[in-house]
């Protein structure tokens, strides 16, 4: 990374962030909410960053990063512009979410082991349940809510979407 | 609107409810209707009334116009699989799977002419002979369910209060801090029976009259909306349909215990319920119902909402309490309890999103009418969320007391495609199977414990023939294991044990030795786990070899999945009359267990083959068959 350049964005990252410390008051006890909106304004959690909170809070960074890595919401990389979340809930699995999953990483084609595509367009996660299990299966894109799923129709919201990514 | 007093209150209240109600089109915005495309079902009400001049009211205003039609955007329904749903009042018609291209239908024979369009009612065909339920109180759905709970789900907008306040919205909180002392709050509640419907049971009454013996300078109640069993989503559909109801419970039991401070701790995955929930707070301070001197009494109650940030175990309160303070959520042993000790250390109850809704309804009605229903051990109603294979998936409401064979095939309509039932998994991953045995059962508390079950927040998913038992036990420990916050030895290795020897068994490499290690391990962490996760973890997999024996010998000893799930019980063929020998199958196998030479029929190593299915994708000749092993398999 080139000094200036990662200084400025660095500069100009921390200066959010301390607008989001300021909100919370530099509370320890509101640092899930920090980090929540931290990790909205940049899709991901800076190790950086983590150091910085650490610092105005007054805990040390070990505390911060307990919390960072104990939540399933947090990530420490990047992460993709459109997060999709596979729904592996009881009724999804039973009614078979790891084709969907298998079809959104061929769709995407994802590699064994990696969750994120290179272009950083999208990330695909699994999460137990998003509580919509009369729609069994389910995924959510960006909090959007896609039931009753097929491979066709797993295919064609995916297609949908790098059409307009394309487009831009 | 602000209510000084109570009088102001409820002569508002009486103001709402003399005003001529207008036609009312109800739009359910569930999560579950909302992804099947009700916001385009709204706006083309919106368009279409507007279109015909039809006078209409997006809100509940005044208006004394015959031809006035009020449009409204509900929470769940109940029924999401039938979405996105329509409901027309004050007669009750009901249309499933409306699509904006059948508004204009709607509009011009229901509205304007009063008749039903039959393609969109549910309908039902018994021995070739349809018939339609176009109203709601005849739907078979919603024929057995007592709707307490959920009284205002999907009959009310959520994010309107006045809609709250119409359906004696606060009366409870209003009757509560002017007229009551918080020991008749709490006798009151403890007479109802009321018991936490997290799954527990515990006693609300007596859980409340704990922490308000406690001597301290603060004191907290905090709502439990951490609904992270995967097959339930009950607190979701609450939050979203009607969240005043839960805002007026957690401050009526922050009167009865003394605090002046409520959070509610919403699991991140429910925007939508965290959004509800914030404008229902915000009108709630507006109309002087939350902040200082409620209704001109000596009550201050603030609430705050804390959202998790995705965690199974801040379901238990001790780990709950961590997360608000902002810690990793990790148990601690009990006692003390939060009752006696809790958040920051102060006595503290935690009560499920269901349990507080219960309260106003309880408070207004009497103990006496709650205990009207359900059961004398377990008063009362219980929601469920109804998934699986099962007809009608959903959320339901019925008094505690019905039986398995009640909810799933009456209410649930039975399992579709012909099927034959399986068993019903109760409870989540800390729950257990019930079989056709149990059909019977009625469902409370006692009785589900008996047969090794719990309550559970109210999961209730149903599985058929299709369904591989084993199966389903492994998936729920892959479930707790990766859910398990490591604190304690016992549930962070013995979970990991259990899942290894879970997937042995579907694996078809197991042996009768890792049968009884599992039993063994279960009883381990069930006994020894330090908080409830550790402690339930093990209940899919008890309760499934309790019932279900013979088909984990299956898969041990005959190494056959009955309900052919298991793909390691597959047996990839070569059939010698269509093999040409070309060679292509030993070419692609991964683990080279396929030899032939040319002009002789290639044949596949069955002990070494991995069942990936690569060889049955390129034979060009369909010579390679694919059968589910059977007893006796030579």
């Amino acid at each position: 990374m080139e000094n200036n350049t990662g200084a400025t964005t660095l500069e100009r990252s921390f200066e959010k962030v301390n607008e989001i410390l300021k909100k919370h008051g530099y509370q320890p006890s509101n640092l899930i909410a920090i980090l929540q909106e931290i990790q909205a304004e940049y899709r991901y959690l800076p190790e950086e960053i983590l150091t910085y909170v650490a610092t105005a809070l007054g805990v040390s960074p070990a505390y911060v990063y307990g919390v960072a890595t104990f939540y399933a919401q947090f990530s420490l990389t990047p992460k993709g512009k459109h997060i999709i979340r596979v729904c592996d809930g009881t009724a999804c699995h039973v009614k078979g979410s790891s084709q969907v999953l298998k079809v959104i990483r061929e769709t995407l084609g994802l590699e064994e082991g990696k969750d994120t595509t290179d272009d950083l367009l999208f990330t695909v996660e699994t999460v137990a349940c998003v509580g919509a299990c009369a729609l069994a299966p389910v995924i959510t894109i960006d909090d959007q809510v896609y039931g009753l799923l097929d491979e066709k129709k797993v295919r064609e919201i995916i297609e949908a979407i790098l059409e307009q990514e394309g487009g831009k | 609107m602000h209510f000084k007093d109570r009088a102001a209150l409820e002569g508002y209240i009486e103001q709402l409810k003399s005003r001529p109600q207008p036609r009312r089109v109800l739009v359910c915005m569930g999560t579950g209707c909302l992804a099947k495309g009700a916001q385009k079902v709204y706006q083309s009400f919106v368009e279409t009334l507007q279109r015909k001049g039809l006078n209409v009211e997006v809100d509940m205003d005044t208006s004394e116009s015959s031809r006035h039609f009020a449009l409204c955007s509900t929470g769940c329904m109940g029924i999401c699989e039938t979405g996105p749903r329509v409901r027309i009042e004050p007669e009750g018609i009901q249309y499933l799977r409306v699509s904006p291209e059948d508004v204009e239908e709607i509009v011009e024979e229901t509205l304007e002419k009063g008749n039903i369009v039959y393609r969109l009612v549910q309908q039902e065909t018994i021995n070739g002979e349809t018939r339609y339920w176009p109203l709601v109180k005849d739907d078979p759905f919603y024929r057995k369910q007592v709707r307490v709970v959920l009284r205002n789900c999907g009959s009310i907008d959520p994010e309107s209060i006045d809609e709250y306040l119409r359906n004696d919205g606060y009366r409870a909180l209003a009757k509560v801090v002017t007229s009551m002392t918080p020991d008749e709050v709490i006798a009151e509640v403890t007479k109802s029976g009321l018991r936490g419907r997290g799954g527990g049971g515990f006693p609300t009454g007596r859980k409340w009259q704990f922490a308000r013996m406690v001597k301290a300078d603060l004191k907290y109640v905090v709502c439990n909306g951490d609904e992270g069993d995967p097959g339930a989503f009950m607190n979701r559909c609450l939050m979203e349909g009607d969240p005043h109801a839960v805002l007026e419970g957690l401050a009526i039991a922050g009167y009865a215990i003394g605090a002046r401070e409520g959070f509610i701790y919403v699991r991140a995955e429910y925007p939508l319920a965290v959004n509800r929930l914030r404008k229902a707070i915000e009108s709630a301070y507006q109309a002087g119902l939350l902040g200082e001197n409620i209704l001109g009494s000596d009550f201050s109650f603030d609430i705050h909402i804390k959202e998790g940030a995705g965690a199974f175990v801040c379901g238990e309160e001790t780990a709950l309490i961590a997360s608000i303070e902002g810690k990793r959520g990790m148990p601690r042993p009990r006692p003390p309890y939060p009752a006696q000790s809790g958040l920051w250390g102060k006595p503290t109850i935690i009560n499920n999103v269901e349990t507080l809704a219960n309260v106003p309804q309880i408070i207004l009605n009497g103990a006496e009418w709650f205990r009207s229903f359900g059961t004398p051990s377990s008063p009362g109603t219980k929601t469920f969320a109804l998934t699986g294979k099962v007809k009608n998936t959903g959320l339901v409401e019925v008094p505690m007391g019905i039986t398995l064979r009640e909810l799933v095939f009456e209410v649930g309509g039975g399992i579709p495609g012909n099927k034959s039932f399986k068993a019903v998994q109760i409870g989540g991953p800390s729950g257990g199977c019930l079989t056709e045995a149990h059909l019977d059962l009625p469902i409370d508390y006692d009785s589900l414990c008996s047969a090794g079950a719990i309550m559970g927040s109210g999961g209730l998913v149903v599985l058929d023939e299709d369904t591989c038992i084993v199966e389903v036990a492994r998936f729920f420990m892959s479930f707790t294991q990766s859910e398990s916050c490591g604190k304690c030895v016992p549930c962070r290795e013995g979970t990991k044990h259990l899942l290894g020897l879970l997937q042995k068994i579907v694996n078809g490499t197991a042996s009768m030795e890792d049968l009884e290690l599992l039993e063994e391990t279960a009883q381990v962490v069930k006994d020894a786990s330090l908080c409830g996760l550790g402690k339930t973890a093990p209940n899919p997999v008890l309760t499934t070899l309790r019932y279900f024996r013979d088909e984990y010998i299956d898969h041990i000893v005959h190494r056959i999945c009955p309900a052919h799930v298991c793909q390691a019980m597959k047996e990839y063929r070569i059939d010698p009359e269509k093999c040409k020998s070309c060679g292509k199958c030993a070419r692609v196998c991964p683990v080279k267990c396929i030899s032939g030479r040319p002009r002789i029929p290639y044949v596949i190593d069955q002990d070494r083959c991995i069942k990936c299915g690569s060889c049955f994708e390129a034979c060009p000749f369909d010579a390679i068959t694919v059968e589910w092993r059977r007893k006796n398999h030579e």
